[in-house]
């Protein structure tokens, strides 16, 4: 077992080494949205609105890719105290409470037209909401403690009860909401909006993957110039 | 496991641990052996109740590692609390329980039977007031109160952090006694002080700390005044 | 450590929380009354209509008891941090498990008594009949007092040693709270109306089987949390 020594230097990542992959996320995602918006023919009974679960269902999803990231090194990070892992668990935590904002933005702009209300209980719309707040705590958590050691374990203690709880909610929401609607799966639907919906699929994972990257270099960078500070007051002591 | 390693007592190497921005320790190497207790002086700020800390596992090091007859303080925390008893300047007792329930308690967390807490506290001169609530306690019996906790722990190596603060002679004397017993059943001890004198008639070696370093002091320093180069303040209290 | 000591320990903790709090009376008799003024504004916010209030009756009861139970977790390491007392505790050797254990009995005991409060209150201010399955109903309570203490007492841990612990112990605690409340809230539901749909037992196994992941899942991460 790695002990908490181990970690005294943090190397900074090499400039933009993700530059090039959000480039390519970026642009898979717009050629998506042409599949999606022009390609694709209108829904029958929702007419363009239904463009908007291109977006939608993709985002859901993909803040469970997020939630799972957080998981994975925050136990990760309890067991081998590498900072990195923190830092990584917080970024994919911080991108994660993006997308489910997102998602309920998404879900309320699509609610409004087609049940003529913003807001409806509904299991999944609820669920986000709870995992959204959940996340919000994470982060406030964050902010509210100095200590790097200390913030990371409680932390990490946080997401791992949180990620544990995101099945949880859903099962409890359900149950609580029985008139619950059957879950969008590609294969009851129209051939085309397959391909839109795999396709967005695909970019938004791409995106959420360059965002998490992206934050956790940032994060990294930051923490790399504050180890530089601590060797210069360690006067090499630290060697 | 190296004999001559578990022989050490405390087996420091060079400690670091910041605060914040603030590095208070930057490399601390100590070594003390057993049945041997030893002083450790410094200016406020310099990191001396830092290093006690970190060596009874209240803290974790940013670097550098330490051994308590040769248990890591990181790697084996458990073992090490087995073997340290701490005294903090703190008392660390609660003021709605009885002197009584609050070493007995202490005895069961300890996992020593509660005729051992009963003997600490008369050991203490803490018997009269016994079944009397903690709350109202002078700062000279509430130290009483902490030291009869380790008492009854008993353990290898004693940390001790500004142990004479707020006691008279009476307990002055008490505080050595249960430094020589350490001493004497092969135990070890580090005595933090601000005045050297009371601890000069236990204390066979003196470090001094610097500006989160260790400096070794040859004999024991004289009471009061800084040893040449010693702590001379240049400027490093914060 | 054995077993044996870890429970002797844990016991030790359990003692020394519950003497402190009932040799100063004041903690729970001002929780408890707090837990009372909120079921009397809920009373109030349902307005007079009886139909209401008794409909209503389950979510106040599990609300107020929240809201005033939120209190007894920050107080629990409160007592410790005060007279420095918490490093004392964290030197004794042997696993940390057994601390938490101890503040988790002392506080489910402090939660249960608020509760049998909060639910004779409850009973007479929503106008709610004894129901004939009571017994389940202790059930109930025994599962949603032990989800709430499991979750409150690990978020203290962390809430009251950081800086604005009156805000972030809420923030963190409810939403994860929200599978427990739902379940404790749905089968008080049931069985105050009668359980004609026999939804109860699910609930309440749904609410065991939480609460045997809550608790498995702090005692693992506890270790680490109250060291940090």
């Amino acid at each position: 077992m790695t002990s908490v020594n181990a970690q005294t230097t943090l190397q900074a990542p090499a400039q933009g080494r993700s530059t090039g992959f959000g480039w390519f996320a970026v642009l898979f995602l717009i050629a998506a949205q042409v599949t999606a918006i022009v390609i694709s023919p209108p829904d029958r009974d929702m007419g363009d609105l239904q463009k908007i679960m291109y977006v939608h269902f993709p985002v859901a999803l993909n803040t469970f890719t997020c939630f799972f990231v957080v998981l994975l090194f925050s136990v990760r990070f309890l067991w081998q105290r590498r900072e990195q892992d923190d830092l990584l668990a917080a970024s994919a935590a911080e991108v994660g409470t993006i997308m489910t904002g997102l998602t309920l933005a998404l879900g309320m702009l699509w609610g409004r037209p087609a049940w003529g209300v913003w807001w409806v209980w509904d299991p999944r719309l609820t669920s986000t909401l709870v995992l959204f707040l959940i996340f919000a705590g994470y982060l406030a958590l964050r902010e509210f403690v100095e200590d790097p050691e200390r913030r990371g374990v409680w932390s990490a203690a946080v997401g791992i009860l949180g990620a544990l709880n995101v099945p949880i909610v859903y099962m409890s929401v359900r149950w609580w909401r029985t008139l619950h609607q059957v879950q969008s799966s590609p294969s009851t639907v129209d051939p085309s909006y397959v391909i839109g919906i795999r396709l967005n699929l695909t970019a938004v994972l791409l995106l959420t993957i360059f965002l998490i990257w992206r934050r956790y270099e940032a994060a990294l960078t930051e923490r790399a110039a504050e180890h530089v500070l601590q060797t210069a007051a360690l006067g090499g002591a630290n060697a | 496991m190296n004999p001559s390693e578990a022989d050490l007592a405390i087996d420091a190497r060079m400690l670091a641990r910041r605060f914040g921005a603030r590095w208070v320790l930057r490399g601390v190497s100590l070594a003390l052996r057993s049945g041997e207790a030893a002083g450790l002086v410094g200016d406020n700020g310099s990191g001396k109740s830092t290093l006690l800390r970190l060596l009874c596992t209240l803290i974790r090091p940013n670097a550098g590692s330490a051994t308590i007859f040769g248990a890591d303080v990181v790697k084996s925390a458990d073992r090490v609390r087995e073997l340290v008893g701490f005294l903090s300047p703190v008392p660390g007792v609660y003021d709605d329980l009885t002197a009584r329930e609050n070493v007995r308690f202490a005895a069961t967390m300890l996992g020593r039977p509660a005729a051992q807490a009963d003997a600490a506290l008369e050991r203490v001169g803490l018997v009269h007031v016994a079944s009397e609530r903690v709350r109202g306690f002078s700062s000279g019996m509430l130290r009483r109160l902490s030291l009869a906790r380790l008492l009854v722990q008993a353990p290898r190596l004693i940390l001790l952090d500004e142990p004479y603060n707020n006691f008279d002679a009476q307990g002055i004397e008490l505080v050595n006694a249960v430094i020589r017993e350490t001493v004497a059943r092969g135990g070890s001890a580090l005595v933090v002080v601000h005045d050297v004198g009371l601890a000069a008639p236990v204390v066979a070696r003196w470090f001094g700390l610097r500006d989160g370093k260790i400096e070794p002091l040859a004999g024991a320093p004289t009471r009061g005044v800084a040893p040449a180069g010693a702590f001379a303040s240049s400027g490093a209290v914060h | 450590m054995a077993f044996r000591d870890e429970w002797a320990r844990a016991r030790a903790v359990a003692w020394k929380d519950l003497t402190t709090e009932r040799r100063s009376k004041a903690g729970f008799n001002s929780v408890a009354a707090l837990a009372v003024t909120i079921l009397v504004l809920f009373g109030f916010a349902l307005g007079p209509d009886t139909e209401a209030a008794r409909a209503a009756a389950p979510g106040a009861l599990w609300l107020s008891a929240l809201f005033a139970g939120v209190l007894a977790f920050n107080r629990s390491y409160q007592v410790e941090l005060d007279g420095g007392a918490l490093e004392p505790l964290l030197l004794y050797p042997g696993a940390r498990r057994s601390l938490f254990a101890g503040k988790l009995m002392a506080n489910f005991v402090f939660v249960a008594l608020l509760m049998a409060i909060v639910i004779v209150v409850s009973l007479v201010l929503f106008h709610v009949a004894v129901p004939a399955a009571w017994p389940m109903l202790l059930l109930v309570v025994l599962f949603g007092t032990i989800g709430l203490v499991t979750l409150g007492t690990f978020y203290a841990a962390m809430a009251s040693r950081s800086r604005a612990r009156e805000v972030l112990l809420p923030l963190l605690l409810f939403p994860m709270l929200v599978p427990v409340l739902l379940a404790a809230m749905q089968a008080t539901k049931a069985i105050l109306d009668g359980d004609i749909m026999h939804e109860a037992g699910a609930w309440i196994s749904l609410l065991v089987a939480f609460d045997l992941i809550f608790l498995i899942a702090t005692f693992f991460t506890f270790d680490y949390v109250i060291e940090a």
